[in-house]
């Protein structure tokens, strides 16, 4: 039997949580003081989920960088995959709020999006 | 675009408080409302706070600090609200009168029947002046190091220590290891964390970097460049306790130990502030002391979610607008008294039409040179005669007083000004 | 860049610009070399900024001479090179009555020195002077001549005159070694190569002795670092107007508190002898000196208001008084050595430096004229260095003329202390340009307010940038090695964190 300990953000409470897992499964959560805790405890202990934001080059753009964001959270351990793909990719303005600069982002069903409109300089 | 001599409403800084109290006086029926913002666009701090959080409440979406932003800029914008950017406001009084500086539109006046502050606040910096060492660059502010990373795409640094575990040190964190940057430890000199807990879980155990609770910084080694900082640990009075130092190799230090509300142009109008919040003193309506001059947003005291800022902009905004009416609606009311024949000064120098309907308004006034036969003193509008009054002699040593009655408010409504004459029967 | 010149001065502190300003005023060429990448970024900038009466140095020396000469002359130096300069008085305050007679003394040694205008003021008139002084004051020596100043304006302004007289200022220039002709010294070897000269003049500061020590002087002559530590307070709490000295001792003037004429209160500086000429560090012992030094004058004078700290190396050197019958061996080295031609030698000009170097200067000119240097009058010699605008000083209707012909002083880039961009671009070009963000905060003193340049930083990195032509990146705060950016974002991998 293995126990994790995570910190709750469900909500700004911060409740500590003890997840306790028999190889893949969830055996027992303690330490949650509502349902959302009880959810977040399972997710975070079998596969956590993380939002993404950063930035992206738009080199003719009023800024030389877009800021974006995952529309949606994608698996923790993906991340730096996440960022490289960001990383490798320039796009161009104008762009408005919610355009989306990479769809699927490494097939995870997640969309990467603008945040906010970038004109062009 | 024409900047206007007068405003309805003018509001100091684009941020969520600004663009929220701005949209909310213009749906309040200020028609002409102006939003300075220093910046070369609009949105405020959010431009830079690239990450998720914003929102839940107001749009009960997750949404990042720019696009909240957008939301609003789009509103406002929809609504024909007009905009000063890369606009500096250099003065106010507590007249409502303010000074502006820019480089497209010079240095400029400009009134206002209301006034909203906006202008959020400024990173704590002082920590920095008692560490000893020396003085070299590497030492920035979170907010700083954001606006660089985010907004100007630049990396002030590889390898960062950072003091202070507010919400801006722990996202810089996260930002700067997603830049590919080390970041070694967080400081943090309480015992508890000074941010919220979600950001501990997603910007430091997430990426492993050591927090440590009860420590600061020692020393700041490097001339010109950081190269490292000397942490320490620290009892419950923060002294230092010996034995626990550690030399801690990076090349910048950021700083994230507090916000501190930007109020010196509330100063200058003669705003009171709280000496605890830092902020103005406000009622429910975020009214400041100055009649007029209302403030929102992180300006009146520091925030933990945007959201309630923008609820703070919306009744800011339409108190600010319902002040604006009424001031406009006084104003129109009031007639100037203009000194005629013989007649030195009259006081008052204004009055209220809607006034007289309440009372008596005495009219004194001295004459220019003593008149020693009877003479008629009569108050007549631009097309009517409101009242005339006779007396035996008029002099200059001696105050004369004519006194306007309620029944003499009809004939008052109808000019746009009162003139007092005081001449001889004989001439009549 | 020509190589020959008339007159080569080492240093560009306060005392080498006068010295160039003051030979700009003949026929000649003159250049002034400097090895930071700003003028006086030694002790020049960091000092009390006070311009002393002259009552402290010891009669007969040729500190006392100096300081007494000088100081009748800034009122002439600040109209005609247009730098902040105020005759505010000092104050030298006796803390309990065994203190009182160590005041009068120094009112005699005062007299003595041919300072003008002292009085002695009884407990209830330094009172009443100063509300919070220590209420255990038992009275205190009122100097009218003193004064205070911006010290680095006034090192800027007095070499940008040089310059517009014709003289040439290379910074990032350090001194090597000499150039010679038997004994005469024709030249300098620089990290820029070599220049010659008629006369090389040392007005190294705190590496006088090393450059002396070439030319083969005064081998026993040898300068300690004295290291003063200030703090600067915030405006909006702490406004002491006055300039306030403790009773001196054998460590030096003691620990002031002072206003500025920038309106902030500084306290300092301690004085504390060290071996490393570059040791600019903020210590904790120094900072709880400045305490209690502070305390001894304000008791509530409390260190939490303060928003900054600088740190000054005073050349404290051990040259012997020339008077006969004065022992003293911290007094000024102006000299023409007599095994050396061609060579003018500086040592050791601490406080009352500041004050004095317009003296000195003079001085200079006088040692070289005995020497047989023959100076001819430059016809087209300007002596005023005119005003630049400052923004954050003008009426809104000379804010607004200012804008209407230039629109770049429309736009504030220092929030706190209302710095243009037309400001900043004009020191970027100015006779002395500024090439750092340090170079730019004294000159038009951005960045200095409450948010510490937390505001105004990109800003300024990015008009540097523009202004030079450079790329961001090789913007610094005060020359090589303090740059402010390492690269851009999104060229390096992020790595997995397990």
């Amino acid at each position: 039997m293995e126990e994790k300990n995570f910190i709750c953000t469900a909500c700004p409470m911060g409740c500590k949580l003890i997840v306790r897992m028999e190889g893949d499964e969830v055996v027992k959560i303690l330490g949650n003081r509502c349902r959302k805790g009880e959810t977040y405890g399972r997710q975070e202990a079998i596969a956590p989920q993380r939002m993404v934001a950063s930035t992206v080059r738009i080199p003719n753009g009023f800024h030389p960088l877009l800021p974006v964001y995952t529309k949606g959270s994608i698996p923790k351990r993906r991340i730096p995959e996440v960022l490289a793909k960001i990383r490798a990719i320039e796009v161009t303005a104008p762009v408005k709020a919610e355009d989306v600069i990479i769809a699927n982002v490494i097939g995870t069903g997640v969309d990467i999006v603008a945040s906010r409109d970038m004109p062009e300089k | 675009m024409s900047i206007k001599k007068q405003y309805d409403v003018v509001v100091i800084g684009a941020g969520p408080g600004g663009l929220a109290a701005a949209i909310e006086a213009k749906k309040g029926g200020a028609d002409d409302v102006l939003v300075i913002e220093r910046d070369v666009e609009l949105g405020g701090i959010l431009l830079q706070c690239i990450h998720n959080g914003f929102g839940l409440q107001t749009f009960k979406e997750d949404l990042p600090g720019p696009e909240y932003a957008q939301r609003y800029i789009n509103e406002a914008k929809s609504l024909g609200i007009s905009f000063l950017m890369d606009t500096m406001v250099m003065d106010v009084t507590s007249q409502r009168k303010l000074y502006l500086s820019s480089k497209d539109h010079g240095y400029l006046e400009v009134e206002a029947h209301a006034i909203v502050l906006a202008m959020g606040c400024r990173e704590r910096t002082r920590p920095q002046v008692r560490i000893p060492g020396y003085r070299p660059n590497g030492v920035f502010t979170a907010g700083t190091a954001q606006r660089w990373v985010n907004v100007e795409g630049y990396m002030p640094g590889n390898r960062f220590v950072i003091l202070g575990s507010g919400d801006i040190g722990m996202i810089m964190a996260r930002r700067l290891t997603f830049e590919g940057a080390k970041v070694e430890r967080v400081l943090e000199i309480q015992s508890f964390l000074s941010g919220l807990s979600r950001n501990y879980v997603q910007c430091l155990d997430d990426w492993g970097i050591p927090l440590q609770l009860r420590h600061t910084i020692k020393k700041i080694i490097g001339k010109n460049r950081v190269e490292a900082i000397e942490a320490v640990a620290v009892d419950e009075k923060w002294n230092f306790i010996p034995g626990t130092e550690e030399i801690i190799p990076c090349d910048t230090l950021l700083l994230s130990v507090g916000l501190i509300p930007e109020n010196e142009l509330s100063k200058k109008a003669g705003v009171k502030l709280d000496p605890i919040t830092g902020g103005p003193y406000v009622d429910e309506h975020f009214q400041t002391n100055v009649p007029g001059i209302f403030a929102a947003g992180n300006v009146v005291h520091v925030y933990d979610l945007v959201d309630y800022v923008s609820l703070a902009g919306v009744e800011a905004g339409k108190s600010a607008a319902e002040f604006a009416l009424a001031e406009k609606e006084r104003a129109a009311r009031y007639i100037p008294l203009k000194a005629g024949k013989n007649v030195r000064y009259i006081v008052p120098h204004k009055l209220d039409k809607k006034a007289l309907e309440q009372g008596d308004i005495s009219l004194q006034m001295r004459v220019t040179q003593p008149i020693e036969e009877d003479v008629w003193m009569e108050v007549r509008g631009e097309n009517n005669s409101i009242v005339r009054r006779s007396e035996r002699y008029v002099r200059p040593g001696e105050m004369v007083t004519i006194v306007l009655k309620p029944n003499m408010a009809a004939e008052v409504e109808k000019t746009g000004m009162l003139t007092v004459d005081i001449y001889p029967k004989s001439e009549a | 860049m020509q190589e020959k010149y008339d007159y080569i001065v080492i240093g560009g502190g306060v005392v080498g610009a006068m010295i160039a300003r003051w030979l700009s005023r003949y026929e000649g060429r003159i250049l002034l070399i400097e090895k930071e990448a700003d003028l006086g970024m030694g002790c020049s900038s960091a000092n009390t900024a006070i311009v002393h009466a002259g009552y402290d140095p010891l009669p007969g020396s040729l500190k006392a001479l100096m300081n007494v000469r000088a100081n009748r002359m800034w009122d002439q130096l600040a109209g005609d090179l247009n730098f902040a300069f105020e005759r505010r008085g000092d104050y030298v305050v006796a803390v309990g009555e065994e203190e009182l007679p160590l005041v009068e003394r120094l009112m005699q040694q005062g007299i003595k020195n041919g300072v003008p205008g002292m009085k002695m003021l009884d407990a209830a008139e330094m009172r009443a002077r100063e509300r919070d002084i220590n209420p255990e004051v038992s009275g205190a020596l009122w100097a009218t001549t003193g004064g205070i100043c911006d010290p680095f304006q006034v090192t800027v302004a007095a070499a940008e005159n040089a310059v517009n007289n014709g003289a040439t200022v290379l910074l990032n220039t350090a001194f090597q070694d000499f150039i010679w002709e038997g004994s005469r010294v024709i030249g300098v070897k620089t990290n820029r190569g070599d220049f010659f000269a008629r006369w090389v003049i040392n007005s190294a500061g705190i590496y006088s002795d090393e450059v002396m020590h070439k030319a083969g002087v005064r081998p026993e002559f040898f300068i300690k670092p004295r290291k003063g530590e200030y703090f600067i307070f915030d405006r909006n709490e702490v406004q002491i107007h006055n300039v306030l000295f403790p009773v001196p001792s054998s460590r030096g003037k003691g620990i002031l508190v002072t206003g500025t004429l920038h309106e902030n209160t500084i306290v300092g500086p301690n004085a504390n002898i060290i071996d490393d000429k570059e040791d600019t560090s903020l210590t904790k012992e120094g900072m709880d000196e400045l305490v209690n030094g502070a305390r001894k004058l304000i008791p509530t004078l409390n260190l939490k208001h303060s928003i900054a700290n600088f740190v000054g190396l005073r050349p404290m050197g051990n040259g012997p008084c020339k008077t006969p019958g004065i022992s003293y061996n911290n007094d000024y080295i102006i000299e023409i050595p007599e095994n050396v031609q061609g060579f003018v030698n500086l040592g050791g000009i601490e406080s009352p430096g500041l004050t004095s170097a317009p003296a000195i200067a003079e001085l200079v000119i006088d040692l070289m004229k005995d020497a047989g240097e023959i100076f001819i009058d430059k016809k087209d010699w300007d002596p005023i260095r005119p005003a630049r605008p400052r923004f954050s000083k003008m009426t809104h209707q000379e804010r607004k003329l200012l804008c209407d012909i230039d629109p770049r002083y429309g736009r504030v880039v220092c929030r706190c202390e209302n710095v243009t961009e037309g400001e900043i671009v004009a020191e970027i070009h100015a006779p002395i340009p500024a090439r750092t963000y340090d170079a730019i905060k004294r000159r038009t003193w951005l960045g200095t307010g409450r948010c510490q340049g937390g505001f105004d930083m990109p800003r300024v990195v990015a008009i540097l940038a523009r202004e030079l032509g450079v790329s961001p990146f090789e913007i610094t705060k005060r020359g090589n090695g303090s740059e402010y950016l390492v690269r851009t974002t999104k060229n390096v991998e992020v790595e997995d964190v397990d």
